[in-house]
Order: C-alpha cells, then structure tokens, then sequence
C-alpha cells in the first residue's frame, strides 16, 4: 500500500464522518420531510385537508431554503445549530444544516411523489368512507412508495456532495479530507481515492435506490 | 315535452322520498364558469337499475357525485333511505360511504395491492379483523369469477379482469347502493357486454339498487330500468328505458336512442330501388314497431289493404328488457292517397312512423 498508515487512519475517520452526516440528515430529512409533505400536498387545492394559508406558508418556507446556497446556509445558521447540537463546529454541528437543507429539499421531491398517486384513487378511498388519516396511510403513502424511495436515493446523492462543504465548520469527511490534503497539501494520490471513494459511493447508492424502486413498483 | 318544471320535479322527488332509495330534489351546483347541475331531481326505486345519460359537460358525472357527496351540491336535498345526507357531520358521512359501492371508470384500483388486498381494503377501512376480511375477499372474488387471481396485481389483469375487481371492491361492505361511473367506457365491446350483464347478475342476486352514468345509450338499453337524460344539467327526459327508447320526446333523446335503435339505410340502398311505377309516389318510412302489435304482419297487411308496394330496405328487430320492438325503413310505393290511408292506419295500431325522405336524401343523416 502506497498511503501510510497515519493517512489510512485519516482516510477511514473521514469515511466515517461522511458517513455519519449523510445517513443522520437523510434520517432528520425524511422523518421531518414526508409530514411536512403531506401536509402541503394535503392542502393543496385539490388536496384532503384544502388551507391555501397553510400551503403557501409552508411552500415559501420551503423555497427560501432551498434558495439559499448550503456554504451560506451553513454559516447563516449558526446560532441554531449551536443551540441544538451544542457547538457550532465539527460533524455533530455540520448535521444540523445539512438535515435543514435535506428536508428543503426533499419535501418538494416527496410533494412531487405523493401528487403523482392519481386522483381517483383517492376518490375511490373517500367513496369507502375512508377518513383523511387512512387516505394518508392506506392510500397516498404506499402508493407513492416507489417515488418516496426514488426521492430518498437522489436525497442521499445530494447529501454525499453537500457534506463535502461540512469541512468549512469543521465537520470533517471525505470531501475536506480531499481538500487540505489532496489539494492543499498536494497529494493527488488522496485526492484520486477520495474521489473514486465517492464515485463508489453515488454509484452503489444510485443502484440499490433504483433496484428497491423496481421491487416495490408494480406497474 | 316530457320535461318536468323544476316545481313538478321536487313535488315529485317529495312523495318519492318515501319510497325510493335514492332521492335527489332540485340539486344545483356551479362551477366558476357554468352551472353543471340545474335543478336536478331524480328519485331512484329500490332495486332498478337507472341509468343516467348524457353528453360528456352534461353534469352526469357531478351528479353521481352528488349521491355520496363526493361533490357538494351547492343547493338541494340528496335523500338516501329516506336519511338528509348533506345534515350529516364527516364521520357519519363516512359511515353512511361504507353502504354505498362505487365502481369507476378507470378502475382506480391501488397498483401496489394485490387483487385480493385491493377488495379487502374497504374492509380494513371498516375495521373489520383480518379473518372475517379474508374470508369476505374470497367470498366476493368467487362471486366475480376471478378466485384464481387473488394474489395478482392489478397490472397483470385485462381491464375487464380490472373492473370485476373494483366490482368486488365496490360490493365489499355489503352496500345496498351502487354506483357506477361510467364503468365499461374503458372496455371494449364484449367486455362491457359482459361487465353489464355481471351487473345486471348481480343486482339480482344481492338485491342492489345500480345508480349508473353512461354516454352510450347502448349501455342503457342493456341493463336498465330507467333512465334519465341530462343535457346542460337539466333532466330533460325520463321514464322507463322501453317507453324512453321507443317513444322518445326530445330531440336529444332521440338522437341518443338512434345510436343504438336508428335504422341506417345502407349506402346507395335508394338508388338501386327500382323506379317508382307511373302514377305512384313513393314515400320512405321509418316505422317503429311496439308495444300490442310488435309481432304483427303489419307489412304484408298493409300491402294487401291498401295496394300499396312496401319495400323494405333496412331494418332490426331487437328486445328491450324483453319487450320486443323493431325498427323498418320501408320505400313505400302507391298512389298519395293510398299511401296517407296505409300511414293513418299503421299509426292507427299505435305504430310510431316518420317519413324520412328528406333525411334520406342528404346521406350524412342516413342515421336518423
């Protein structure tokens, strides 16, 4: 092996960190995310539950983070981030951020999922007699299962690549690891591994989301 | 004109209330740019199946909705079993959809359920513990004839599999209402013959009261008792499909009727009559045979009485809900005095005649 012992160690601790911030924002993004894209798809005009103070609210929430660039976003949170995750620097802290702009961003990709679940569908729950809780349960969610899934994968893909700015308030990972030593510190080696890491990574997330969305569809 | 004012409609819909299943009084409603119901009122008897009909806009659609309050009529009453749907809060509202099957146009089946978890899902939203859901499923699937596809997912059926599907589905909570939209106008030919009849078997067997829409008029004459024809939101004829059928009122109506029951002289069928005797006019008719003298020789006897030439050049015999009519186009040839003594008496019989030579003439209206 061509890296020394001291780099490899540096290698796997960014690998983990990565790791960390991608998987508890993805989590922090999809837990926050599918209620809250329920209720904006819910109080759409054509939606269950019809509030066009609520829908807009929350869709212009919705639009001003996912307009802000996440390095700004980052820095302009500060203050909350420490609030919650204690500090305002390291893989805890860059977490808060990327979760926030996770769910920006997934919110619109689950609305665009659920809105696909053809009307009639529900039309048909509401003429059994169904309560807008069981559309929501036994209709809008497992039908749009398949897009759900589809809009975790690309979740996911975005997170590997934001959490590569994490390195600005000292999150860590792959990608500022590839930064102050690849870069920084001239050695393309690093930053060639850290590259194909990653490659690796978006290319066997990208296939396991598609392989679960043909599993479940059954179109 | 067989169309009711909108006063005699909801006198009528009131002492129907009592007795009918579904009651609808003078329902209106409007959407930004026009009014999709106009005054409607209809009362539906237990166990008939009505059909309503009309073009696509006609407010068919609205006013099914109406039924289970899927759609809010803007004003009006919608009665079923004698109960005020629209005083009821949602819950109940809800209670009152579980006694009322619906069965859609485009199936509306979930594509992630199995067959048999599609039929089931009614049964859940009831509450109703898994054994004695599944037991019902299998119950309904047999009674649709598709035991064997439970475990496929609607994406592997043909659409009339997919229809008797959501017919389970529909009849699941043991409704004593159904409601059909449209329900064989995503099927070809033979599979809507045979979703009707499923219908029509079912009705039967289970005691049903069928609420459906349709624009094709044939779909009326297969399976219903009554029918109601809407235009512009408005019922503008309705009655008992025989009497609709063969003695329309409306111009509407009858060139709904005609789609299904007109008689269409075959093209160049006149120009190759020969010509008419000197001294003879020849007039073409269209005769409508029902009622008493459906099965008579009108024909032969006409031809005899009068010394006229009755030349037949298209015609049908069909039944509605077992009465038998037919429909003649008929070149007759005589003297004019002749020929208005043979008509008087054919309508003497109570048989419905039009002379369409002016129609005859121009080949695009063959049809009416």
């Amino acid at each position: 092996m061509w890296l020394t012992p001291a780099m490899q160690d540096l290698l796997l601790d960014a690998a983990n960190e990565t790791a960390l911030m991608v998987l508890a924002a993805a989590g922090i993004a999809i837990a926050a995310g599918l209620p809250l894209a329920l209720l904006l798809q819910a109080t759409a005009p054509d939606g269950i539950a019809r509030h066009a103070a609520v829908n807009r609210v929350l869709g212009v929430v919705v639009n001003a983070i996912r307009s802000v660039p996440f390095i700004i976003l980052m820095v302009a949170i500060v203050p909350f981030t420490r609030a919650v995750a204690g500090s305002s620097i390291g893989t805890t802290a860059a977490i808060v951020p990327l979760a926030i702009a996770a769910t920006a961003f997934i919110v619109r990709l689950f609305e665009t999922a659920l809105r696909d679940v053809d009307r009639g569908l529900v039309e048909a729950a509401q003429a059994m007699g169904a309560t807008r809780l069981q559309i929501v349960t036994h209709v809008l969610v497992p039908e749009a299962a398949p897009g759900l899934v589809a809009a975790i994968t690309v979740t996911l893909v975005s997170l590997v690549g934001y959490s590569a700015m994490a390195g600005a308030v000292g999150g860590g990972g792959l990608g500022d690891l590839g930064i102050r030593f690849g870069y920084q510190r001239f050695m393309p080696e690093v930053m060639a591994i850290v590259v194909v890491l990653l490659v690796l990574v978006v290319q066997g997330m990208q296939t396991l989301g598609d392989a679960l969305v043909r599993r479940i569809s059954r179109k | 004109m067989n169309a009711l004012t909108p006063h005699v409609a909801a006198h009528v819909a009131a002492q129907d209330a009592g007795r009918a299943l579904v009651s609808l009084r003078d329902l209106r409603k409007s959407y930004a740019s026009a009014a999709a119901l106009d005054g409607v009122s209809l009362a539906v008897a237990r166990g008939r199946i009505f059909g309503i009909v009309g073009r696509s806009g006609a407010g068919k659609s609205t006013l099914l909705r109406c039924v289970n309050l899927l759609e809010r009529p803007d004003s009006g009453q919608v009665h079923l079993d004698g109960q005020d749907l629209l005083t009821l809060d949602r819950a109940a509202l809800n209670t009152v959809r579980r006694r009322i099957g619906m069965v859609f146009q485009h199936f509306n089946l979930l594509a992630r359920r199995s067959v048999a978890d599609n039929v089931a899902l009614p049964l859940e939203l009831a509450g109703v513990p898994a054994a004695a859901r599944s037991a019902r499923v299998a119950e309904l699937l047999s009674l649709v004839g598709l035991a064997d596809r439970a475990g496929a997912y609607p994406a592997q059926l043909s659409g009339g599999q997919k229809q008797r599907v959501g017919i389970a589905r529909a009849l699941a909570g043991r409704p004593s209402l159904l409601l059909c939209d449209e329900a064989t106008s995503a099927l070809d030919p033979e599979t809507t013959t045979e979703i009707l009849l499923l219908i029509r078997d079912l009705r039967d067997r289970l005691s049903l009261t069928v609420l459906l829409i349709t624009h094709e008029m044939a779909v009326v004459k297969a399976i219903c008792d009554e029918v109601a024809v809407l235009e512009r939101g408005r019922v503008i004829e309705q009655g008992r499909v025989f009497d609709v059928f063969t003695r329309p009122q409306h111009p509407t109506t009858a060139n709904f009727v005609a789609e299904v029951i007109g008689t269409t002289l075959p093209d160049g069928a006149l120009g190759r009559l020969p010509a008419p005797q000197p001294g003879t006019q020849r007039r073409i008719l269209r005769i409508l045979f029902a009622g008493p003298h459906a099965s008579r020789a009108v024909i032969s006897e006409a031809s005899r009485e009068f010394g006229i030439d009755l030349n037949i050049i298209a015609g049908r015999v069909d039944a509605i809900g077992g009465a038998p009519f037919g429909v003649l186009a008929v070149a007759a040839d005589g003297p004019p005095g002749r020929l208005m003594q043979a008509t008087a008496w054919m309508r003497g019989l109570g048989l419905a005649i039009d002379a369409i030579d002016a129609i005859a003439a121009e080949p695009a209206a063959l049809a009416a």
